[in-house]
């Protein structure tokens, strides 16, 4: 482990419980969700990191529970040191405090998980879909939406998918 | 043009209507700029000196649909974009015309996911696919061509789109 990073993963073993795992040398310390807020501030105010550098989600389908991995990357500008956090969550109707009162950078990046993996973060100022057209059904980016949206159209199939193909009317 | 021989000392030639309109309207076609991807680079590259598509009247690119008879559509068109094509072909005036360039324009090409449009026919009516990944400018200007004879086909009191 970096030697910056020894005291602030002891911080957070002793107050809040997490559990620890070193992956190629980067720090990843798993935090109930529950928890996260209380652990997202305390690291922003005592722990000097300022910086919530990305926010993100894995989908680790079909495993139910936890099914999402929601990833907290924290970088302090001061210490130089990099944190990362991850929240298990549950496939049924997943959910998640908002951070936007810890981090504004929260809102986007929020917006975006809710639009791409369907993660609702309780309490968020704005939940709208960010990237997708408003009236999209589905959640792109969790394994089980479908890859292709469209059959390939080839000879032998061409007249069957012109038949259910839309067209734009004049 | 050769009209020199037929006039003679009268002054006067005699033709069709339509032949004079479908002149006008294939020698002065001003495509409108719609490049959204890499195609556009090769639609740029047709409108340079090289292949200079000026040659068939097509000296502007219009940045304004108010102003253009012809939307290229160079690239894949995401489907937050879809409505946006569509507003840009509703302003253009009649009589208007919509070449699909390149394989993601024409069918989704290698994009066959959520979020682009599996043809831009599923937004506004296509008269010319053009087929390439991207397609070269001679490709580009074959299917300008291709648009003008199907131009020169149309009656003038038939619906201009048809």
């Amino acid at each position: 482990m970096d030697k910056k990073l020894e005291p602030i993963v002891k911080d957070l073993q002793d107050k809040f419980n997490i559990t620890y795992e070193e992956h190629r040398g980067e720090a990843h310390c798993f935090v109930k969700p529950e928890q996260i807020i209380e652990v997202l501030t305390l690291l922003r105010d005592k722990h000097t990191f300022a910086l919530l550098s990305a926010l993100t989600a894995v989908d680790y389908y079909p495993q139910n529970n936890p099914r999402f991995h929601v990833i907290y990357q924290l970088t302090s500008l001061e210490k130089i040191a990099f944190l990362q956090l991850r929240v298990p969550v549950n496939g049924e109707n997943p959910k998640l405090p908002t951070g936007t009162g810890v981090y504004h950078t929260c809102n986007w990046r929020e917006r975006e998980l809710m639009d791409m993996f369907g993660i609702q973060f309780e309490g968020h100022p704005d939940p709208r879909r960010i990237l997708m057209p408003e009236g999209t059904e589905g959640h792109p980016l969790r394994k089980d939406f479908p890859l292709g949206y469209e059959e390939p159209q080839f000879t032998f199939n061409f007249e069957e998918i012109n038949i259910r193909k839309p067209y734009a009317k004049e | 043009m050769g009209i020199e021989q037929k006039l003679g000392n009268m002054g006067v030639v005699t033709t069709t209507l339509e032949n004079v309109v479908t002149w006008s309207r294939t020698n002065a076609m001003w495509p409108m700029l719609f490049g959204l991807a890499c195609c556009a680079i090769e639609m740029m590259a047709a409108q340079a000196s090289d292949y200079d598509m000026s040659r068939f009247g097509m000296e502007l690119m219009r940045a304004s649909p108010r102003q253009s008879d012809l939307m290229i559509v160079a690239g894949r068109c995401s489907k937050k974009m879809g409505p946006v094509l569509r507003l840009l072909y509703d302003q253009m005036p009649e009589p208007k015309w919509v070449i699909a360039m390149g394989d993601c324009a024409s069918c989704g090409g290698v994009f066959n996911n959520y979020a682009i449009f599996q043809g831009v026919d599923e937004v506004v009516p296509v008269d010319v696919y053009v087929a390439g990944c991207p397609p070269r400018p001679e490709a580009l200007i074959h299917g300008v061509m291709t648009l003008y004879e199907k131009v020169k086909a149309q009656k003038v009191t038939a619906p201009a789109t048809a």
